[in-house]
């Protein structure tokens, strides 16, 4: 099956730019429409706590950091977010068949084997989904989101975000380049 | 007046959601290369893509706001948790160079089939039932730290709407001035890294 509708430079992407301003304008419609900004690690939390609540019912009502969301009869998954995560699916997956980009591969810098970058990549990820639920939102939610809306504690995470990328980048720089 | 309180509404979310994953694939964020390189400075896509995105965005929402369109009061305002949010931006950071993503621009590499994507993303969800279950052994740390509920910048700085949207343009402006510099300086570093990667790549099985 080709997944891939057009021949172009896979490799050749919209200017940062044009890219950006055209984010903006789905993050100020998202405000005017919604009254909130956008999201990518909400709509996994409710996965997660969809998944807990099926294998582990009791658990996931005792557990505070859930508990609101399993209880009663709403599904976890009947949310904002996780609508919106879908939609970033299927977003991202136009683009990418649109510019021959849809191909099972992996991304990784020269010096590491694929199977260290997919060991990596999990490991980058568990610490990502800690990180996004501990400061109660993500580079969209609250980097973006609340950047945009002028809140202090998001702005405050911006520069933990970027200061933390910065540091680690020369000593882990065997990783990327 | 806005907002119009379409948050509910499971269309508009995700239309919206598609849009933004559309817009974040096309700016390269499919691809942990091109995210990583943003912290060794070649290539300042990430830079120039989200905060391009916040100004124009809060250009919207305050211009709105002036003209008398938009209801600031309204708006979500993420709450600020200050030690949980900087804590957690750390870690973010380490995720962002560690593994490659961010969890939005994760899940247009699942869309793309990138492997390392689909690794990143069962690494959220383990990572994130970690801390649903050890959250609660430091719950009043999470729900109490720092917690200073709807403080925006202009609450903060004790300065007016204007002068923080002013001041975050000509920051963001003279950010991008730099980005240029450092992407003329690092670009040839960057060139190289990524030249070696695509061959790398090309005797991937």
């Amino acid at each position: 099956m080709n997944l891939n509708w057009l021949k172009r430079d896979p490799e050749v992407y919209w200017n940062p730019y044009v890219g950006g301003a055209l984010l903006g304008l789905v993050l100020g419609g998202a405000f005017i429409l919604a009254g909130e900004g956008l999201g990518g690690s909400g709509g996994l939390s409710r996965v997660v706590a969809a998944l807990t609540d099926l294998f582990a019912p009791r658990y996931a009502e005792r557990n505070p950091l859930i508990a609101a969301w399993v209880g009663g009869d709403a599904s976890p998954l009947n949310h904002r977010m996780v609508w919106m995560a879908l939609g970033a699916l299927i977003g991202g997956f136009l683009s990418g068949a649109m510019r021959g980009r849809v191909k099972l591969e992996t991304r990784k810098g020269p010096r590491i084997t694929v199977k260290q970058r997919w060991v990596l990549a999990l490991l980058g990820g568990i610490i990502t989904g800690f990180a996004a639920r501990l400061a109660r939102g993500c580079a969209s939610g609250q980097a973006l989101s609340g950047g945009a809306s002028l809140s202090l504690g998001s702005w405050l995470f911006i520069i933990a975000v970027f200061g933390m990328g910065y540091i680690l980048a020369y000593p882990l720089r065997r990783l990327w380049i | 007046m806005a907002p119009l309180h379409l948050g509910d509404s499971a269309l508009v979310s995700l239309l919206t959601g598609l849009a933004f994953g559309f817009v974040l694939e096309s700016s390269g964020f499919a691809d942990s290369r091109r995210i990583a390189a943003q912290f060794y400075l070649g290539e300042m896509r990430v830079l120039k893509v989200m905060f391009t995105a916040l100004v124009v965005a809060m250009l919207i929402i305050f211009l709105g706001v002036q003209l008398g369109y938009v209801d600031y009061a309204a708006l979500w305002v993420p709450p600020t948790y200050i030690w949980p949010g900087i804590i957690g931006g750390l870690l973010l950071g380490t995720g962002f160079i560690v593994g490659g993503f961010c969890p939005g621009t994760s899940l247009t590499s699942v869309a793309t089939l990138k492997i390392d994507g689909f690794f990143f993303v069962g690494g959220m969800l383990i990572g994130t039932f970690i801390f649903n279950d050890l959250a609660q052994s430091f719950l009043l740390f999470f729900q109490t730290s720092g917690a200073m509920g709807r403080v925006t910048l202009m609450d903060a700085l004790g300065v007016s709407t204007g002068v923080i949207a002013v001041g975050i343009v000509l920051i963001t402006l003279g950010s991008f001035l730099l980005a240029e510099k450092s992407e003329a300086h690092f670009g040839p570093i960057r060139a190289k890294a990524l030249a070696e990667a695509e061959r790398a790549d090309k005797e991937q099985p």
